[in-house]
Order: C-alpha cells, then sequence, then structure tokens
C-alpha cells in the first residue's frame, strides 16, 4: 500500500482492529465492512456503544450504512472529491490539530519554487513529461533537497543523481517556516490546491447532498484532537480505481490533519481481503519486491552490484539507512556460503526486472505468447481477472499451466468449459495447453503462519492431512525446487548458479516429506551465520555476512530456538492494557499500534488522560506504555541532531519525528517522492466514466496505465453507448473469485446465484421487475444476470443531470454449486500508476431487459 | 425381576422424568430442574475428538482464530476460539463453513491431467506430475533466460515463466516461492491477489 507507506512511513494498517473500539468516530468508506469484515466491524459497533460516530460513505447502501449513524451516497469514483472537501473543511476553518500538526507532519515544510499545482496545469502537476506521459519529481522535492521515498523504491527519478543529492539532507533539517506564511510551505499550497474543493463542489462531482458532507465534515473534526481520535476503514473499494492510491492519500492527510495518528482509537485501518494478503505483500510475491519491502533490483536503476544497489537505495537519514544491513543478510539467507564480497553476497545473481510484471500486464503477456508457462498457487483469473475473455483466450496460449487448489477451477476447466470453448470461438482439440490440476492443503492439513490485515503473524497447527494427494505449497515448491537442483546439479553454464547456490536444506517431516515450516520461519526470522544462533531484533542484523535473515521486518517472531510467538495465544484480561502483546506477534517488533510516538505531545506527555498510550518516562529516561514503542526507546523527547556532526539514520531523527521510516521523521501530507501520480491527491474521473471532470479539462488521471488494444476496447468519456456508472461488489457469503465458497454446499446455497443491483427509477426506464434477466453490457462483452430491483441503489443528482447507477456482484463462475456469469468479462485492463491495481469499482455500462442470446 | 413395567409404572416415570412440571413448580429451568433421561444421555460432540488443534480461518485478512477438532485423522468440527482477541469465539457465515470447505465433495483428491488437445483429464500419480513439471520449467527456462541487454546490462531473468498467487497461502509458502522462483529460476512474472 503505498499510500500509507508514503504518508506514513510503512504500508499497512497503523491500528489493531481491537483498537477501533477505542475510536470517537468512524469513517468507513470504499468499504462494506459489515458484510466484508463482519467480525472487525464488531470492534466499530462497540465503539458505537460506548459514544462514537459512525459514517458509511458508498455508491450503495448496504448493511454497513444502515448500523452506521449517517450514510451518505457517492458517486463510484469521486472519493477523492468528497475528500478533499473535508479537506477543505479542515483548513478554511481552521480546524487541524495544530500542536500535533506543526510538530509532527510536514506542514511548514518549503517545497520547491518551481512546483506548480495542477489547479495551475488544469489537471497536470509540474514535472510532466508528455513523451513519456510520467512526471520528474524534481520540483516536487523539498527546497534544495531531494527526499528519498520510504517505499520499496527509495531511489527518486530526477534529472539530478539521487545518491549525490539525498546526501544534502545530512546537512541540515528540511527548510521549514513555522510561522506558515512562507507561499512555497506545504499548508500554503494545500490551501491553494484544495480552495476549489467547496461543499458546492463535493455535491456536483460526487451527488452527496451539501448537508450530509457538512454534517459528516463537522462530526470528523468535533472528534479531533487532545480528547478524542477517529478512525478510518477501508477496502477495495479505495484501491481498486486508476486514482486508487490517491484516494488513501486523501484519508492519510485528514488523519495526519487531525492529530489522529499514532493515538489509540486513531488511524487508518486497511481491510484486507485474504488470509494472508499482507503477509504476501510483506513476502511479496509480487514482481517488485524482495522480502519485506526491499526494491527487486531494476535493470534501468542503478541497482547493477551490490554496492550501486545500497548506494542508490539506502536512505542518509531516517531508518532506512539501516538499508545494507537488510540487503545483505537477505542474500547470505537465499546464497549461503556461495555468496560472498566479491559476488556481493550472491547479490549479482538476482534477476532484474525491467518494467511492469504485475498481472495486468501479465495477463497480456500471457495473451500474446511472451509467457509460455504458468503456476497458479490458489489463484483463479478466469473469474478475478479482469477483461476475463481476455484472461481466458490467454490460457489457450500457454504451453503448461500447473493449477493448484482445492477444487476444479474456472481457469483449470478453462479449455473445455471456458466462455470462449462454450460459444464456439476455439474447440479443446486446438487448444495445446498441457494442463496440471493439483490438490492443495487447506489451513488446518498444514503448519504455517498468516499474516491478518494489521500485520498479526498468527500460527496455524496441521490437524490433519489434506484428501488424498493434496499437498501444502510449502511441500510442493520444496520438492519442484529439489528436483531443479538435481537438473541444473551438473551445469556449467553461469545462468545456472543461482538456482545451484540457492540454500535449500530444510528438515523434512513425515511420510510425505513435508518441509518443517518452522525452520522456514526461522530462516525468514533470522540467524547469525557463524552460531546459527536465532537473532532477537533486526537492530542485530549487519551487513557483513555475519547474519542472515529471510525477512527483516519479521525478525523478532522466532528469537530463539523454539520460541515460536506466532504460536502464541495469551490474550489481556478485560482489565488489561487491551494491546494483546501476548496473543501472536505482529510486525514490526511486535508493535500493534504503528508511530506511537505521536500518542505523546512533542515534550512526550500524553495528550490528555483519556487518550494516554506511550510516554516519556524522565525518571527511567524511557519511553514507556502499553505497547512497544515505536521510536528508539531511549530517546528523549527533546533530542535534536547536531547537524555540526554529519548525523546519518536516526541520528539525524530528533525526539519529535515519530515517522522513523521517512527521511525527516514526519508525516508526509505533501509527499515529493514515492508516488508516480501526484504530491497531493486530486480529483480525476476514471478512465472509463459517465461525466466529464467538473475539475480539469484533463479528464482521467494523467499517469493511469491504459493498455488499449483491440481486445481491451474503452469507452470514451460520457460515452452515449454505455450511459450508467458500473460498480462491482461482494457478498458475505462468498469470497473473491469463489472456489472456496461456491463449492461448499451451505455457502452456495446462501447466495446461489449473481445479480444486479439497479434503482426502481432505472428498472423502470426500462419496463425491468425485479428478478428479471437482464443483459449488462461494456465495450468488452456482456453478461446476464438477474435484476434486484432495489432503493439501496440511488440515482445520483449531478449538477444538471442525473447518472444512474448498476451495482454487480463478481464471484461468480461456471464451477460448483453456485453459478452465474463472469462479471470480469467486462471490466477492462486498466491500472493505478503507482500499483498497477485495476478499476474494478468505478466503470460504465449499459443495460437491456432480457437475457443475452443463448450459449451464455 | 420385572421384565414389563405396567402402563401405570411408565406413566409415573415419565411424570418424574419430565422436566416441565418441575419448572412449572418454579425450579430453574436452566438448571437441574430441565435434565432428564435423555438429556443425561447426551454428550458433547468434540468428546470423541482426539486432536484439537488452534487454525486461523482461510478466508478475509480479519485473521480470526479457530479450533480445529479432529477424529481418528477427520476433522469433526471448526469453531471460533474463544480466546482470541479478534473473533472471540465467533465466526461470520463464510468462517462457520469452514468445515464444509475442508469436507466439500468438490475437493480434489488426484492430480488431473490433461495432454495438449486433449478433450478429457486423466488422473496421474503425484510424483510422475512433479517429475514433468520440473522438466517442464527447466525447458521453458532454458530456452527463454536472458543474461544481459543488448548494452550488457545484467539482468539474469526468463519472461516466459510466470507465477500468479499467495495471498491466500502461508508466510513460509510464499518465502519458498520468492526464493525459488525469483532468486533460483529468475522468474519476475511473480504476483498474487495483493493487486486484485
Amino acid at each position: 500500500m503505498p499510500s500509507l507507506g508514503a504518508s506514513f512511513g510503512r504500508g499497512a494498517a497503523t491500528l489493531p482492529e481491537w483498537d477501533i473500539a477505542n475510536a470517537d468516530c468512524i469513517l468507513v468508506m470504499g468499504s462494506n465492512m459489515a458484510e466484508n469484515h463482519p467480525i472487525a466491524f464488531r470492534f466499530a459497533l462497540q465503539a458505537k456503544e460506548r459514544g462514537a460516530t459512525l459514517i458509511h460513505v458508498d455508491p450503495r447502501f448496504t448493511r454497513t450504512s444502515a448500523l452506521c449513524d449517517i450514510y451518505a451516497p457517492v458517486r463510484p469514483g469521486s472519493d477523492i472529491a468528497f475528500l478533499g472537501g473535508i479537506i477543505h473543511y479542515i483548513l478554511e476553518r481552521d480546524l487541524w490539530f495544530k500542536d500535533y500538526v506543526l510538530a509532527y507532519t510536514n506542514i511548514s515544510t518549503i517545497i520547491d519554487e518551481r512546483f506548480q499545482d495542477a489547479d495551475e496545469g488544469d489537471g497536470f502537476f509540474s514535472g510532466w513529461n508528455e513523451e513519456s506521459r510520467s512526471y520528474k519529481y524534481d520540483s516536487w522535492q523539498y527546497q534544495g533537497e531531494i527526499v528519498p521515498s520510504s517505499l520499496a523504491e527509495h531511489y527518486v527519478n530526477t534529472t539530478e543523481s539521487f545518491s549525490e543529492k539525498t546526501k544534502r539532507m545530512e546537512k541540515g533539517p528540511p527548510p521549514r517556516d513555522p510561522t506558515l506564511q512562507h507561499p512555497h510551505c506545504v499548508y500554503q499550497i494545500m490551501r491553494r490546491h484544495y480552495a476549489r474543493y467547496t461543499p458546492e463542489m463535493v455535491e456536483r462531482t460526487t451527488g452527496c447532498p451539501r448537508d450530509v458532507f457538512l454534517k459528516i465534515a463537522e462530526e470528523l473534526t468535533r472528534n479531533s484532537g487532545r480528547e478524542r481520535t477517529g478512525a478510518i476503514c477501508y477496502a477495495v473499494g479505495w484501491t481498486h480505481h486508476t486514482t486508487g492510491v490517491q484516494m488513501i492519500r486523501a484519508a492519510a492527510i485528514i488523519q495526519g490533519l487531525l492529530g489522529n495518528v499514532g493515538r489509540p482509537g486513531g488511524g487508518i485501518l486497511a481491510l484486507r481481503g485474504h488470509s494472508s494478503i499482507q503477509g504476501s505483500t510483506d513476502i511479496p510475491t509480487l514482481y517488485n519486491m524482495l522480502p519485506t519491502y526491499l526494491p527487486q533490483p531494476h535493470a534501468y536503476k542503478p541497482h547493477k552490484t551490490l554496492k550501486d544497489y545500497i548506494d542508490s537505495e539506502r536512505t542518509p537519514t531516517g531508518w532506512w539507512h539501516n538499508f545494507p544491513k537488510y540487503a545483505v543478510s537477505l542474500c547470505r539467507a537465499w546464497y549461503g556460503d556461495n555468496g560472498s564480497e566479491a559476488n556481493g553476497w550472491g547479490f549479482d545473481w538476482l534477476p532484474r526486472i525491467v518494467g511492469d510484471h504485475s498481472q495486468l500486464p501479465m495477463t497480456l503477456a500471457i495473451r500474446d505468447g511472451v509467457i509460455r508457462g504458468l503456476f497458479l498457487l490458489g489463484q483463479n483469473p478466469a473469474v478475478g481477472g479482469h477483461n476475463a475473455a481476455l484472461v481466458q483466450r490467454g490460457l489457450a496460449e500457454l504451453d503448461w499451466l500447473v493449477v493448484r487448489d482445492t477444487g476444479e477451477t474456472e481457469t483449470a476447466s478453462f479449455w473445455y468449459k471456458g466462455r470462449p470453448v462454450r460459444e464456439g470461438e476455439i474447440r479443446p482439440q486446438d487448444i495445446k495447453t498441457e494442463v496440471f490440476l493439483m490438490p492443495a492443503s487447506l489451513a488446518a492439513e498444514k503448519s504455517g503462519t498468516l499474516t491478518n490485515t494489521h500485520r498479526l503473524l498468527q500460527w496455524h497447527d496441521k490437524v490433519v492431512s489434506g484428501p488424498g494427494d493434496s499437498r501444502s505449497e510449502t511441500w510442493f515448491i520444496f520438492h519442484l525446487g529439489r528436483r531443479l537442483k538435481r537438473l541444473y546439479a551438473t551445469s556449467i553454464d553461469p545462468k545456472d548458479r543461482a538456482i545451484q547456490a540457492l540454500t535449500w536444506d530444510y528438515p523434512v517431516e513425515g511420510e510425505e516429506e513435508e518441509p518443517s515450516a518452522e525452520a522456514i520461519l526461522k530462516e525468514m526470522n533470522g540467524y547469525s551465520w557463524q552460531e546459527r544462533r536465532q537473532i532477537g531484533s533486526f537492530r542485530d542484523l549487519k551487513d557483513d555476512g555475519s547474519t542472515a535473515c529471510g525477512a527483516w521486518l519479521y525478525c523478532g517472531v522466532f528469537p530463539e530456538e523454539d520460541k515460536n510467538l506466532a504460536r502464541a495465544r495469551r490474550a489481556d484480561p478485560p482489565a488489561g492494557p487491551g494491546t494483546h502483546l501476548g496473543w501472536g506477534w505482529a510486525w514490526p517488533a511486535n508493535r500493534r499500534n504503528m508511530y506511537n510516538r505521536a500518542s505523546a505531545d512533542p515534550d512526550g506527555r500524553p495528550w490528555s488522560e483519556r487518550k494516554r498510550y506511550i510516554a516519556w518516562d524522565a525518571a527511567q529516561r524511557q519511553w514507556t506504555g502499553p505497547d512497544v514503542v515505536d521510536f528508539d526507546p531511549d530517546k528523549p523527547p527533546d533530542y535534536q541532531p547536531d547537524w555540526a556532526k554529519d548525523p546519518e539514520g536516526m541520528e539525524a531523527l530528533g525526539g519529535d519525528c515519530p515517522f522513523i521510516m521517512i527521511a525527516d521523521g514526519k508525516l508526509s501530507l505533501f509527499t515529493p517522492s514515492g508516488l508516480k501520480d501526484a504530491p497531493l491527491p486530486t480529483h480525476y474521473e476514471p478512465v472509463e466514466s459517465p461525466i466529464q471532470n467538473p475539475f480539469y479539462t484533463q479528464q482521467h488521471s494523467p499517469t493511469a496505465k491504459i493498455w488499449q488494444r483491440p481486445d481491451n476496447p474503452l469507452a470514451a468519456p460520457e460515452d452515449p453507448r454505455f450511459p450508467y456508472a458500473l460498480t462491482t461488489y461482494r457478498l458475505t457469503e462468498h469470497h473473491a473469485g469463489g472456489t472456496p465458497t461456491r463449492s461448499v454446499p451451505v455457502t452456495a446455497e446462501l447466495q446461489p446465484e449473481g445479480f444486479a443491483e439497479i434503482s426502481p427509477e432505472l428498472a423502470k426506464l426500462y419496463g425491468i421487475a425485479n428478478l428479471d434477466w437482464v443483459t449488462v453490457s461494456t465495450p468488452r462483452g456482456e453478461i446476464a444476470v438477474k435484476a434486484l430491483v432495489t432503493e439501496r441503489v440511488r440515482p445520483f443528482r449531478l449538477d444538471r443531470r442525473t447518472v444512474h447507477e448498476v451495482g454487480l456482484v463478481w464471484h461468480f463462475g461456471w464451477q460448483g454449486y453456485a453459478t452465474g456469469e463472469v462479471a470480469n468479462i467486462l471490466t477492462s485492463i486498466v491500472g493505478d500508476p503507482n500499483t498497477s491495481i485495476h478499476e474494478g469499482k468505478a466503470l460504465v455500462c449499459n443495460l437491456q431487459r432480457g437475457r443475452r442470446g443463448e450459449g451464455s | 425381576m420385572k421384565l414389563k413395567r405396567s402402563i401405570g409404572e411408565r406413566v409415573a416415570g415419565f411424570v418424574r422424568d419430565w422436566s416441565l412440571p418441575r419448572q412449572l413448580r418454579g425450579e430453574d429451568g436452566s438448571r437441574e430442574a430441565a435434565a432428564s433421561t435423555m438429556s443425561r444421555g447426551l454428550r458433547p460432540r468434540l468428546e470423541q475428538a482426539d486432536t484439537i488443534g488452534t487454525s486461523i480461518c482461510p478466508y478475509c485478512a480479519v485473521g480470526c482464530a479457530q479450533l480445529v477438532y479432529a477424529k481418528d485423522g477427520q476433522v469433526i468440527h471448526v469453531e471460533g476460539d474463544p480466546r482470541s482477541p479478534i473473533n472471540e469465539g465467533t465466526l461470520c457465515p463464510k468462517g462457520a463453513a469452514t468445515l464444509d470447505l475442508m469436507t466439500s465433495p468438490e475437493r480434489l483428491t488426484k492430480i488431473l491431467y490433461r495432454a495438449p488437445h486433449s478433450d478429457r483429464w486423466e488422473e496421474r500419480p503425484l510424483l510422475w506430475a512433479m517429475d514433468r513439471i520440473a522438466f517442464l520449467a527447466k525447458r521453458t527456462r532454458d530456452e527463454s533466460f536472458v543474461k544481459t541487454l543488448p548494452d550488457g546490462t545484467p539482468v539474469n531473468h526468463t519472461l516466459a515463466l510466470a507465477s500468479l498467487g499467495g495471498a491466500t497461502l502461508d508466510n513460509e509458502e510464499n518465502y519458498l516461492i520468492k526464493k525459488l522462483f525469483g532468486g533460483g529460476l529468475g522468474m519476475v512474472w511473480i504476483e498474487n491477489q495483493a493487486r486484485v
């Protein structure tokens, strides 16, 4: 989550789920929390029972809305206009938490005077390069300093050499004007930027009536300050946009201005959708990172050798100054004694990326025959992948496909049941793909850790064996690796050195020779290379090859032999502190509420007794509280770096810098680096939108990733063929692509088929009655579903016109007991410029009464 | 010893055993007054379990803790772990169906193989499939591996192999995937559901 990373320093939920109960105000937006994260929503209801105000802002009225105090409808994709309106309200009414914001954020920092706002550029910030369709970030930097990003990719693409220029940060603190009068300070830039986000503009753009908007703004600001805190909960309703990262950024700015980050009951809770989606971001089966937020080496960046990599990615100030220790220890864990100083501890063997290798371009590379062999490990892209017909056609281009899952997925059966086959476009005998469908084990059939949405690692036991030939992925990968190592054992080709050098000697257990999950977790935690002794803290990792560590942020989960803290099951008693430090283990260092230095004022005192959390104990000369402090534990609040001594790393951060992963220790209201689309969130329309952008001539984000090609056609803005706003969503009873619920009798029975929600007004236009068949179409294709005519979906009344909405459930496919047409036939391959996440939450469509032609 | 009881004795026995009159007399219906011969014979199903393990719900990322009960190697019950500060014993409709997921008749038990251009699945042995997949992975990698770009920049990668999935898997599984596929084979198309 680059937005949270760029704003606060780490790309993850800032607070534990249970801390939501301590909030005085909760905004749920981009999430239908009651239905999709029902157990976490209990904490919101507990807060409500204690008097908190609950607010839901969403394109549809859902069960979350029904349980909240205030519901505001917003047109799909208009969230930044709404949130920008809140920022405008806070700034213009002077309702920001001044003591917090002046001390802990970059509000007073002076930005390069060449910076030009998107208002002046009619939708473009300064630095735009039309040819490359991207920004140069020079003019977004602090005056006279380039600021390295806190994201995995620290390197900043500017015209001047990064490593040379960032070193200036060591020479002194960033230029600031605490009076906020400087025209180029962040405060003045933000005031100018958000001046247009008036309640009238919010109403025109989002369709939310201004009195409802004002009521929400009032509640959010009322619950801010020394005595009160508020939390924001979001999910894929924010990430699934070409402006998704900036939506979350806008929330981060609001939480910064209201002083909510790092304090009990305050912060941002990212509600993620899969059992280890946080874990698989930390331990990334993602192309652009190595474990726990180290950048994957890139061929077009100065990453040729380990030294180049370290020089360009190590930040001079802040925590990431420790970067070399983590990079070297990772190489040690992977290549062992085959690595040496001469080959950068094996760094030279790591593959280099050359561009965007994420799922959307992967889909096209499969279709275009670039990718010839594909492993699908618990993912079902024939249902979950965007432009699903293109996905299915692509699978037929593969030489071979391995599907590992618990049942026969749509993806595994594409060659005889896929839509192009059923509709006669291709025949099975014409499909060359060799397909392996392998049964996989579920959580209680294997041991290991899952990392939940608030960074909590919890161990699960193997209780039974999976049926028949079911195996875990550790088994599959370990034994595949063994075979490959054998096949490559005698090779003298340098290209095979990496696989030969890889450490791969995990102990195995039982007849099936299951590799020990604890042994793998111990390697991720880290150990001393010579003595093979477990390491208790990432503070003890070294950059000289004397430590091995597969995932530095997970260091501490297995601190000693036979001490697996992910197994810990000691919750606090009702009268206890409620941080539950003895239940599971949360990265980093078992912290539950990140940035918790900010729960005390600049002098180290609690902001209030009511919101006491971490505080400076002057007698003990250390920070104390019910949580693990997110700071140097003995750095006094009045510590200031001595710039004459060229301080580095944490020495360069003062005692009032709670955001230690950021180079200047301050929450980034304005993000000079790390994000590719904007330093301040601004409203663009979705790539496909029923209206013109009310803010700029520039319609959609100029940096949005758009792969326009004949098999991925897009609707133009205000395309009369597709007049309705389309949004997709999920149900409580089904999970994502549906494999683990549509094939289960009880959940399939609860929600047996797909449907589209439409308003009575829209239904009337077409003479559609409840449960009639309707055909929904986009430029990519059409599907038939049942209509659910309901007032939960309301037409949006914008400036001069009305926009109707279609809400479409997307879980369904042709396998299992609960079936329906694949909704992602309708969606397109376009992506956020930072994350390459698709835009499944805001598109346009057309509607017809009746079921599309047979063969469906 | 009388083998058969008279009707009178049976009625008297029934009335003695019947819990309703006791409760109507004012005894506490949530205690012994509710007991009967049948209820005294009831045993908790979970008593049969020979193994209990802690688990984590396999669906969303809230991280609800579960207790998994098994007997003779077969799972017989899954419930929310009351000790968990996250779910305090509760589960949502999906989580409550974990037992049904584990025991679904739709679950695969065998390796299914579809040969090129074939119109059917065939069962194959697991180890045969592992050998075949290792062979194919090596062949595709060897045919596509790129050591350097034309300008000499090292890349050490293959663009012909891809992997998708991971968000439903354990950290240990993701770690091995990234280590073998990335660090060992030089794959760069490694992705999961974090972007969908």
